[in-house]
C-alpha cells in the first residue's frame, strides 16, 4: 500500500482549487507568456498556462504553495494541456516531455518542503492529464457522422509521453480529468497500463469525468453509471467527477455512481455556474455548505475545486473535510500479472 | 423472450456480475433475465446486412442495428468476417457510425472476428465496455493470453470459445476440460476478472440422422450446468438457432425446438445467447405431442427419436403468412385508376398512369385538363360533402403535385400554354410570427381548386405583401398569425392598404384571431372585403365567392353588413363587465398563508440545460387532440379514433403520424433543446416577483391582475400572489423555462422540394406536439427531480394533460399572463438564444416555431387563470413599474384591455 493509499484509509483527503483562475491574478501579458527563452517563438504564446511552468516557475511554485498552506494533501501539476495534441494549438509539441518534467519537478519541491514540516500530513503531487481538444468518439463535422478528428492510437501515444514525463518528474499519482469523452479516457488509462508494464511500477490513477447536460449524461452520451463501467477495468485509486457544474448539481451524479463502485470518490466541482461574464463567484462559505451535503451523505473520499476555487475555498472545504470520516472503499489489488 | 426466463434456474456460483456499458449500462445481477443478443448485424447472420454491407450502403445497415435494439435485443453483435470486404475497414466505419446514433448505440457492442486486427480495431473506436467475441486456445496458450491482456487493457469482456489445440469441444468432457482449462488461465495468469467471462459452450445440431450427434443438445446442457456450478462468476452464451439446423424450412419445428432447448439450457445456467425472436414459439403453447417429440430428441430420450420427430414435422406446417394490400382497383379502366389514387391519396401508381394517359391524349395539358381534374372534382365535390376530412384532401394535393411535376417538362417542350389558374392568392404568415401550419394547409387546399398560391412563408414584412400583391397581380391575400401581436400587422396591413387604394379581398386566419377581432379591428379599417376564415375547409367557398365576378359584389356587401352588425353587438356587450380598480384589486388578492405554507427549496439551484434527451423519451407525453384540431377533426384522443364521423380518417392520420415519429426518432431528424433554472425569489409591491441569480442584479417578472369585478370573497388573481412576499421574511422560490425543436423547418422544406405538402405540414404539426410534449416532461422533471416537491407523484399521461399536478407553468402571451414582453425578462435570465439557440422575433414569438417557455410556481395553492380585461389605471402602473412608455404598454397589452 502506498502512502497515499495509506492517507486516503485514513481521512478525507482534499484536493487543490483552480490554477487558471489563481494564475488570471498574475495578469502576465505575452512578454510575461514568453519569458526570455521563447522571446522570439513563432506562434503568440498568451494563454498557454502550461508554458508557464517554465517561464514563470515562481507563480506556479507560489500557487502550490498556497494550497498546500490551506490545508490541501494534493496539488495538481499544471499539466492540463500538456499533450502533443493540446500543444499543436501553439506549436509546442516538442516541448511536451520537458513542460510535464518541469511541471512534476516544480510542484513535488513544495510538497516534498511541506512533508518535511510537517511530517505527520505528508503532501501529494498528481500529475494533472487533461482530456485534450479533440473527441475520439465523436465526428466534429455534422455532415460526416462517422469522421473522428483523432484516434485511439494518436491520442494514446500523446497520453504516454505526458506521462512518462510526469512520473520522471516525480508526481505521486496521475489525475486523468475532466473526462467528456470516454474514449478519450481509455485511451490516457491504456497508456497509464503500458507504462506501469513497462517500468514494472505502479502508480495511484484518479479518474475523474464531467457532466455538462442536465440529463446526467457526459459530452459523448453516457450515463454517469455507463461511464464508471466503461472506466472501471483498470485498478483506479478513486473515480468522480469535476468541472462543469457547481457543487450541489454534481451531487446526483456522485450518488449514482459513489454505491456502484469499491473505488474511493473525488469530486472537485466549480464555484457555482458560471455567470453573465463568464465568471464563477460562488463564495467559499455557499461552496463549503453545499459540500458539507455530500460528506454528511459519506460520498466522498477525494475533494476539491475546479474552476473558480481560491485557496479560501479550498481552506473551508479542508476545515469541513476534517471533520467526517472517508467513506468506506476498497484499495484495489493490482491484478497478478505473468 | 417470454416463457424460459420465468424457469428455475440452477444456483450459480457467484459473488460478482458482470456489467457492460453501451451509452447506459447493461448490468447482470442474481436475478437478470436471459439477455439476448442480436445477430442481425453479423454478415454470417443476416445476408441482407451482407449485401448492404458489400454495397457501402451504411446507411441501410445502420437501421437493421436500429431495428435490432428497438426489437429488444440487449447487445448487439457486429461482424464483417467475409472474404469480399475489408473487415477492419468496416468495422470502424461501422462502429463510428452507431457512435453517433444514440438509440443504437445505448446498448453495449459485441465485436464479432475471427481476426484478432479486426477485433482490436473495433475496441479502438468504441466508448463503452465492449464484448469481444471471441478468443480460444485453438492456437496455443501464448496468443490466448497475450490477447486476453490486451482485453483487459481495453476493457471488455470476453467470450471464450470452447475450443483447444487439438479442437473444438464436441462433448461433454471436452467441454469442461477446455472451459476449466481457459478459466484457469485467464484468471490466475492474466488477472482476467472472472465475471467478465462468457463460455461459448458450442451448440450443434441434433436430429441430423447420425448417432454421434445424439447428445449435442444434452452435452451442452450438462456441461453449461457444470461451467455455472464450478467456475465462480462466469456467464454462458451460444447461438440457439444451430440446434434446429436440420429443420431448415419448417420453422414451425424449429421454433418451438428452440423453445424447448432454451427452456432446459436456461434452468441449467445459460445467460445468455443469440436468439431470433422472430423464430421462437411460446413453451406452453408448444402442442403436447409436438412437445413430446421434441423433448426426446433434445434430451435424448428415445432411440427413435429423430425418425419420430422427422415423421412428426410432417405434418407441422410454417408459422404465418401475411396478407398483402388490395390491389384490385388496379385493374378498372385508367380514369378510375386516376380518380381513384386521387381519392385515395395514393401516389405510388400515378406516374404510371398519366403517362398512359399522356401516351393517349393529344398534348399533355389535356390530362391536366381532363383526367386530373375529373379525379380532384369528385375530391372537391367529396370534401364539400363532408365525406373526405382536410388530410386526406393534402394527401391527394400531394398525389395531383406529383402527376403535375411529372407532366410540367412535357408540357414545356410542347410550347402549349398552360392551364389558366382560375385565381391567385398570397399567402403569408405576418412580420414577427413564425406559425404557419394553418397557413399551408389552407394553400393546399386552395390549389387543389386551382388557384395558384404565392406563398411568402413566415415573418413577411408588410411592405413585401404590398409589394408582391401588386408584381405579381394576385386576386386576393390570405394572412394568418398565432400569436396576439400578430393582430396588430394584421390591422397594420389592412390600414396600408386601404392608404394605397388596394381593392383585393383579404382573408384573415390563423388560431388567435377570431370575428370580433376582424369585425371590430380589421374590417373597419378597410373598405373593400375583409373574411375571417379559421376553417380550411370554407376556405375554397369563401374564396370562391369573393373571385367569382358575378357574385363578388353582392358577397362582400352582405359581409360588410354581417360584420358591422355582429361590432355593434359585441362592443355593446363589452360594456356590460364592470372593473375594480387596480388598488382595489391588490386588497382582493388571493392571499396564501405563509406561515403554514410549504416551502420546498429546490434540489437543484441555478440554469441548466439539456440538450440530449431523445425524443423517444418525449413520445408518452404527447398530447394528440391538438394535432387532430390542427386537421380541423374535433374531438378528444383516443376516443377519437373510434369516432363515428371521423374515427376513420383520424385512426389513418395517427397510424401515419407513428411512421412518421419513428423515422424522424431513427433519424433524429428533430432536436430537441432546453434550459431551465430554479432560483430565489419573492414577491414585491404586491405584483412583482424579485428573482436572485447568483452574482447578478435581480430579475423581476411584473405580472398582471384581474379586475374584472367578482363576488365577494373570490380574489383577483396575479401570479405573484403564490410567491411568498419579501416581507415575510421567507426565502421561496421560481423557476422559469425554454424548450425547442429543432430542425422541423428544414425537415418540412425537404418534403416540400418532394412535392409532398402533407408529409411537411404533419411534420410542422409533429414538432408541435414534441414542443409541448417536451414543456410536459420537463415540468414534470422539475416537480419530481430537479425541484423535486413531488418527489413521488406518479401521475399518467391523461392526468398530465388534466393539468392533475402540483404546481402550475403559465407561459407568457397565454391567459394567465398575456405580456408577451415578459418573455425578454426569461430569455436574459436563462441566456435563452446564447445557450439552446431559441430566438425571439420582434414579435416575440419563438424561433423555432415549435417551442415553449414559461414559469414554475411550485406552490401548491397556484393554480392557472385567465386575466381577463384590465382597465387603464393598470397599465399606467404596469409601464412605470416595467420602466416602459405608456404607449409601448398600451402597444401590449391592448388585446386585454376593458376599453376596446
Amino acid at each position: 500500500m502506498s502512502n497515499i493509499q495509506q492517507a486516503l484509509k485514513e481521512r478525507i483527503l482534499v484536493l487543490d482549487g483552480a490554477m487558471g483562475t489563481m494564475l488570471q491574478a498574475y495578469k502576465f501579458t505575452e512578454e510575461d507568456f514568453r519569458g526570455e527563452r521563447f522571446k522570439d517563438y513563432p506562434t503568440p504564446l498568451q494563454g498557454n498556462n502550461d508554458l508557464l511552468s517554465i517561464t514563470q516557475p515562481e507563480a506556479i511554485k507560489t500557487i502550490h504553495a498556497k494550497y498546500f498552506e490551506v490545508g490541501a494533501d494534493i496539488v495538481e501539476t499544471n499539466t492540463f494541456s500538456g499533450t502533443t495534441i493540446a500543444m499543436a494549438d501553439y506549436q509546442m509539441e516538442d516541448l511536451v516531455y520537458e513542460l510535464n518534467y518541469q511541471s512534476a519537478k516544480i510542484a513535488k519541491e513544495v510538497a516534498d518542503a511541506f512533508t518535511a514540516k510537517e511530517p505527520h500530513k505528508p503532501r501529494f503531487v498528481a500529475g494533472s492529464i487533461g482530456p485534450t481538444n479533440r473527441t475520439a468518439s465523436m465526428s466534429p463535422d455534422v455532415n460526416d457522422p462517422g469522421y473522428r478528428a483523432v484516434t485511439f492510437d494518436e491520442l494514446r501515444i500523446a497520453y504516454k509521453q505526458q506521462i512518462e514525463a510526469l512520473v520522471d518528474g516525480g508526481v505521486d499519482l496521475l489525475l486523468v480529468e475532466t473526462v467528456f469523452d470516454t474514449l478519450n479516457a481509455k485511451a490516457a488509462l491504456f497508456a497509464i497500463e503500458e507504462v506501469k508494464d513497462e517500468r514494472s511500477i505502479d502508480i495511484p490513477t484518479m479518474l475523474s469525468g464531467t457532466i455538462t447536460d442536465a440529463s446526467g449524461r457526459t459530452l459523448s452520451g453516457q450515463t454517469a453509471e455507463a461511464f464508471l463501467i466503461s472506466v472501471s477495468h483498470i485498478p483506479l485509486l478513486s473515480v468522480g467527477f469535476n468541472c462543469a457544474l457547481g457543487a450541489n448539481l454534481l451531487q446526483p451524479h456522485l450518488e449514482a455512481i459513489a454505491n456502484k463502485t469499491d473505488f474511493a470518490i473525488s469530486a472537485h466541482p466549480n464555484a457555482g455556474l458560471p455567470n453573465a461574464f463568464g465568471e464563477y463567484d460562488e463564495t467559499p462559505e455557499e461552496m463549503g455548505e453545499q459540500i458539507e451535503a455530500y460528506l454528511k451523505k459519506n460520498l466522498i473520499n477525494i475533494i476539491g475545486g475546479c474552476c473558480g476555487t481560491s485557496p479560501e475555498h479550498i481552506k473551508v472545504i479542508a476545515d469541513i473535510a476534517a471533520k467526517y470520516k472517508p467513506r468506506e472503499f476498497i484499495i484495489p489489488k493490482e491484478a497478478g500479472i505473468l | 423472450m417470454s416463457e424460459p426466463n420465468n424457469q428455475k434456474r440452477v444456483t450459480a456460483h457467484q459473488s460478482k456480475y458482470m456489467k457492460l456499458s453501451g451509452l447506459e449500462p447493461l448490468v447482470l445481477n442474481e436475478n437478470s433475465n436471459f439477455i439476448n443478443v442480436g445477430e442481425r448485424t453479423n454478415v454470417a447472420g443476416s445476408r441482407k446486412f451482407l449485401r448492404l454491407i458489400k454495397e457501402e450502403k451504411f446507411d441501410e445497415a445502420l437501421d437493421i442495428a436500429r431495428h435490432q435494439v428497438d426489437g429488444g435485443a440487449q447487445i448487439i453483435d457486429i461482424n464483417f468476417d467475409d472474404g469480399l470486404i475489408d473487415g477492419k475497414e468496416a468495422m470502424i466505419r461501422f462502429l463510428n457510425l452507431i457512435a453517433a446514433e444514440p438509440d443504437i448505440c445505448r446498448v453495449p457492442i459485441m465485436i464479432d472476428s475471427s481476426k484478432w486486427e479486426i477485433i482490436e480495431a473495433g475496441l479502438k473506436v468504441v466508448q463503452g465496455k465492449c464484448v469481444v467475441n471471441s478468443i480460444s486456445l485453438k492456437e496455443g496458450e501464448e496468443k490466448f493470453i497475450w490477447e486476453a491482456k490486451q482485453i483487459k487493457r481495453y476493457g471488455a469482456a470476453v467470450i471464450v470459445m470452447a475450443f483447444d489445440e487439438v479442437g473444438q469441444a464436441d462433448n461433454y468432457d471436452r467441454r469442461i476440460e477446455i472451459a476449466q482449462r481457459s478459466y484457469d488461465i485467464l484468471v490466475n495468469k492474466v488477472g482476467f476478472p472472472s465475471e467478465d467471462i462468457i463460455f461459448d459452450l458450442n451448440i450443434f445440431p441434433v436430429a441430423t440422422g447420425m448417432d454421434e450427434h445424439r447428445r449435442n443438445a444434452i452435452d451442452f446442457i450438462e456441461a453449461t450446468r457444470w461451467v455455472r456450478q464450478n467456475l465462480e462468476n462466469v456467464s454462458v452464451s451460444g447461438g440457439v438457432s444451430n440446434v434446429s439446423f436440420s429443420f431448415r424450412g419448417n420453422n414451425g419445428v424449429r421454433e418451438a425446438m428452440h423453445s424447448v432447448f432454451l427452456y432446459y439450457a436456461i434452468q441449467a445456467g445459460m445467460n445468455m445467447g443469440i436468439v431470433n425472436p422472430a423464430l421462437l414459439e411460446v413453451y406452453d403453447d408448444i402442442p403436447k405431442d409436438l412437445l413430446e417429440h421434441i423433448e426426446d430428441v433434445i434430451l435424448d430420450r428415445r432411440d427413435d427419436a429423430t425418425e419420430r420427430l422427422l415423421d412428426f414435422a410432417e405434418t407441422v406446417k410454417g408459422s404465418k403468412k401475411e396478407a398483402g394490400a388490395d390491389l384490385s382497383w388496379r385493374e378498372n379502366p385508367l380514369q378510375d385508376r386516376i380518380t381513384h389514387a386521387l381519392v385515395k391519396g395514393i401516389d405510388a401508381f400515378i406516374i404510371e398512369d398519366i403517362e398512359q394517359a399522356r401516351q393517349e391524349a393529344e398534348s399533355p395539358i389535356e390530362v391536366i385538363e381532363g383526367h386530373l381534374m375529373i379525379g380532384m372534382n369528385v375530391v372537391g365535390d367529396l370534401f364539400g360533402a363532408g365525406k373526405m376530412f382536410l388530410p386526406q384532401v393534402v394527401k391527394s394535393a400531394r398525389v395531383m403535385k406529383k402527376a403535375v411535376g411529372y407532366l410540367n417538362p412535357f408540357i414545356e417542350a410542347a410550347k402549349t400554354e398552360k392551364q389558366e389558374p382560375v385565381g391567385k392568392i398570397l399567402m403569408a404568415t405576418v412580420k414577427g410570427d413564425v406559425h404557419d401550419i394553418g397557413k399551408n394547409i389552407v394553400s393546399v387546399v386552395l390549389a387543389c381548386n386551382n388557384y395558384e398560391i404565392v406563398d411568402l412563408g413566415v415573418m413577411v414584412p408588410p411592405e413585401k405583401i404590398i409589394e408582391t400583391a401588386i408584381k405579381e397581380r394576385v386576386d386576393a391575400i390570405g394572412l394568418s398569425g398565432l400569436i396576439t401581436p400578430s393582430l396588430d400587422e394584421m390591422v397594420y396591413l389592412a390600414k396600408e392598404m386601404q392608404r394605397q387604394n388596394f381593392e383585393l379581398p383579404l382573408l384573415i386566419g390563423g388560431a388567435t384571431t377570431s370575428k370580433a377581432h376582424t369585425a371590430v379591428k380589421i374590417d373597419t379599417q378597410y373598405n373593400n372585403a375583409v373574411v375571417h376564415v379559421n376553417d380550411a375547409s370554407r376556405a375554397v367557398t369563401v374564396v370562391g365567392d369573393l373571385l367569382n365576378k358575378k357574385t363578388s359584389h353582392a358577397y362582400v356587401a352582405k359581409m360588410k353588413a354581417d360584420y358591422d352588425e355582429f361590432r355593434t353587438k359585441f362592443l355593446k356587450r363589452g360594456k356590460e363587465k364592470s372593473y375594480i380598480s387596480i388598488a382595489e384589486a391588490r386588497k382582493r388578492k388571493y392571499k396564501i398563508d405563509w406561515e403554514t405554507s410549504e416551502i420546498v427549496k429546490p434540489k437543484e439551484l441555478g440554469v441548466q440545460i439539456l440538450k440530449q434527451l431523445s425524443l423517444k423519451e418525449l413520445e408518452p407525453f404527447i398530447d394528440w387532440s391538438p394535432f387532430f384540431r390542427s386537421w380541423d377533426l374535433h374531438g378528444k384522443f383516443p376516443d377519437i379514433l373510434t369516432d363515428e364521423v371521423v374515427g376513420e380518417q383520424a385512426t389513418i392520420m395517427y397510424n401515419e403520424a407513428q411512421v412518421l415519429i419513428k423515422d424522424i426518432i431513427a433519424k433524429q431528424a428533430l432536436k430537441p433543446k432546453a434550459v431551465f433554472g430554479l432560483f430565489e425569489a419573492n414577491s414585491i409591491n404586491e405584483d412583482d416577483i424579485l428573482v436572485t441569480k447568483k452574482g447578478q442584479d435581480p430579475f423581476v417578472f411584473r405580472t398582471l391582475r384581474q379586475q374584472l369585478k367578482k363576488r365577494e370573497g373570490i380574489p383577483n388573481h396575479a401570479l405573484a400572489d403564490f410567491i411568498a412576499p419579501q416581507d415575510t421574511g421567507k426565502t421561496d422560490y421560481i423557476g422559469a423555462f425554454c424548450v425547442g425543436i429543432f430542425g422541423a423547418q428544414e425537415l418540412a422544406e425537404s418534403y416540400k422540394a418532394k412535392e409532398d405538402d402533407y408529409n411537411a405540414i404533419m411534420v410542422q404539426a409533429i414538432a408541435d406536439r414534441f414542443a409541448e410534449a417536451f414543456a410536459e416532461y420537463l415540468h414534470k422533471q422539475i416537480r419530481t427531480k430537479h425541484w423535486g416537491y413531488a418527489a413521488d407523484e406518479d401521475l399518467t399521461n391523461t392526468d398530465l394533460i388534466k393539468e392533475s399536478y402540483k404546481g402550475i407553468r403559465p407561459a407568457p402571451g397565454y391567459p394567465a399572463c398575456p405580456d408577451h414582453l415578459e418573455k425578454e425578462t426569461i430569455w436574459e435570465l436563462l441566456e435563452v438564444e446564447k445557450l439552446i439557440g431559441v430566438k425571439l422575433t420582434e414579435s416575440l414569438a419563438m424561433w423555432p416555431a415549435a417551442a415553449v417557455s414559461g414559469y414554475y410556481f411550485g406552490n401548491p395553492e397556484a393554480k392557472y387563470f385567465g386575466l381577463g380585461k384590465i382597465t387603464d389605471d393598470q397599465v399606467t402602473d404596469y409601464a412605470t413599474r416595467k420602466g416602459i412608455t405608456k404607449e409601448k404598454a398600451r402597444k401590449w397589452l391592448h388585446p386585454t384591455l376593458a376599453e376596446e
